[in-house]
């Protein structure tokens, strides 16, 4: 049985340093007519 | 809270609240959605009757991969639980009065007259016109002065059709550019046009001040000119794509999104996909259209498993194109699992109405360019700031967790609650649900994490 885990951002430790408000808001760019913030980028330099 | 989902020939398991990815095998995926509901001498023998042939399915293996599963959950990356409720909300009462964005509706009129257009060709129900300097000028102030310490202020030069008031904005953008030294600022702008009045300037103007260009295509021709047409009726294809062509390639085929609507007449919409491909394209963006459900271009119950299966084409097809080195990116399957948005952003909400506004060509505020036209959302002005606070705080009040539907949904992590506007259209409430959209919503999640799941495992090869 095999469970693979992909590397991925954890989300609680994104409660630390996060927050800065810096990322564009979500309906920016290409969308302007359906709300979703899962492809936005992080702009916060101090949390990476 | 997890969830599980088979696609692209692969079972993939989110861990919701840390936002792990799992890829795993049969088995292992019938076991984790096994493991909460029973114990795991319960789950070995269930286990045991669903593979009595599969000599690797023993009593051991099942218990060893038990553990595994059991050291996830202790690592905080499976069955993690939802511990950020009292977060909600405390990102924007921590940042209240701060904007950073702006929708500038820089002219209400346009050059086309497409009927399936949600700002009523660009008139937002209202009377034609265009934003004067001094308008334009007081926005920019105004966002200026309450953008608190932000350093990144976005501008989208929207409309109806920005480049009918062009002049306006290079005189903005160079109003913007001459203060934002002093100020600390650092303005990103964005152009979304039709193409109909693109020409060398605008791409040479564009290409030096715009962060990001997002250009009106539907795809195919017929479908395209089915309601992209002039005030004669005349198809713009034509057109506007040798002009779309030679705007890109100035851009250095970079920062830019092609972006068409798909409605009832074109649920099949990865055919529009591939046009845009052909024509040679690759950064490219699909939105069902938004429209009253009475409206004959409204995507009906039944467009909707067609819609759902040309997303899974949609990731497949881009999957493919990734192996084959020819990739493109299609705009709601960008997704940075390893440093996308931090958990405050992702139970804040969208932001309308607080960090973002819209701006009409007369300086009032709106909370975003989907509510321009409707009176009592209007905000307050850039003159006068934000005066009508009780709707404010309505917006302010919106996060993931204000409803109720959201609460035990997989996908809230990802979408944020959705889209105030198109929930207020679907239900009369800013907090309620659009639940047709929240059903491509989640299709779109599942293929896009599937995508980078499995490029992130070719990469391992």
């Amino acid at each position: 049985m095999k469970i693979q885990t992909i590397e991925t951002k954890n989300l609680c430790e994104s409660a630390v340093n996060g927050g800065c408000g810096e990322c564009q808001t979500s309906c920016q760019s290409a969308c302007k007519t359906s709300c979703g913030i899962a492809n936005q980028q992080c702009e916060n330099k101090v949390e990476e | 809270m997890i969830h599980s989902y088979k696609l692209g020939g692969m079972n993939i398991v989110l861990d919701i609240c840390s936002g792990s990815v799992h890829v795993v095998d049969d088995v292992a995926f019938d076991i984790i959605n096994m493991y909460e509901a029973s114990d795991i001498k319960g789950i070995t023998e269930e286990i045991l009757k669903k593979y009595p042939d599969d000599p690797e399915v023993t009593k051991e293996e099942i218990e060893e991969c038990c553990h595994q599963i059991e050291e996830l959950k202790k690592a905080n990356k499976l069955f993690t639980p939802d511990t950020f409720k009292p977060m909600a909300g405390e990102l924007k009462k921590r940042t209240s009065g701060v904007i950073k964005a702006l929708c500038l509706h820089i002219a209400h009129t346009c050059n086309l007259n497409c009927s399936y257009c949600f700002a009523s060709q660009g008139k937002y129900h209202g009377d034609r016109a265009v934003m004067s300097f001094e308008v334009g000028k007081r926005a920019l102030d105004f966002l200026v002065e309450n953008s608190g310490t932000r350093r990144n202020l976005e501008v989208d030069f929207f409309g109806g059709e920005p480049l009918m008031n062009f002049t306006v904005v290079k005189q903005l953008v160079d109003y913007a550019r001459s203060i934002e030294k002093e100020k600390g600022k650092n303005f990103r702008f964005t152009l979304t046009t039709n193409g109909m009045l693109v020409d060398d300037d605008v791409i040479e103007y564009s290409n030096r001040e715009m962060s990001n260009v997002v250009l009106s295509l539907d795809g195919r021709k017929e479908v395209h000119d089915r309601f992209r047409v002039d005030y004669q009726g005349r198809g713009s294809w034509e057109q506007i794509v040798p002009k779309f062509q030679k705007f890109v390639k100035a851009r250095d085929n970079k920062n830019y999104y092609m972006r068409g609507t798909f409605t009832h007449a074109n649920p099949d919409f990865l055919e529009d996909i591939k046009t845009m491909l052909d024509l040679g394209f690759t950064e490219l963006s699909m939105e069902p259209v938004v429209c009253a459900a009475d409206d004959p271009s409204a995507l009906t119950e039944e467009d909707k498993s067609v819609v759902m299966e040309q997303y899974e084409k949609l990731a497949q097809l881009m999957l493919e194109r990734h192996r084959e080195g020819k990739p493109f990116t299609f705009y709601h399957y960008m997704i940075d699992l390893k440093g996308g948005p931090c958990i405050y952003k992702r139970v804040s909400g969208c932001g309308s109405g607080t960090e973002y506004m819209a701006v009409t060509p007369w300086g009032d505020l709106y909370p975003c360019h989907q509510f321009v036209g409707e009176e009592k959302f209007k905000l307050g002005s850039v003159f006068e700031g934000v005066t009508n606070t009780e709707i404010q705080d309505e917006f302010m009040s919106c996060n993931v967790y204000s409803r109720e539907e959201c609460n035990d949904c997989w996908a809230k992590l990802y979408c944020s609650g959705g889209c105030a506007a198109n929930a207020y259209h679907a239900t009369g409430s800013v907090k309620g649900v659009y639940s047709y959209g929240c059903d491509l919503f989640k299709k779109r999640m599942e293929c896009a994490i599937m995508l980078e799941a499995a490029k992130t495992l070719d990469g391992n090869k």
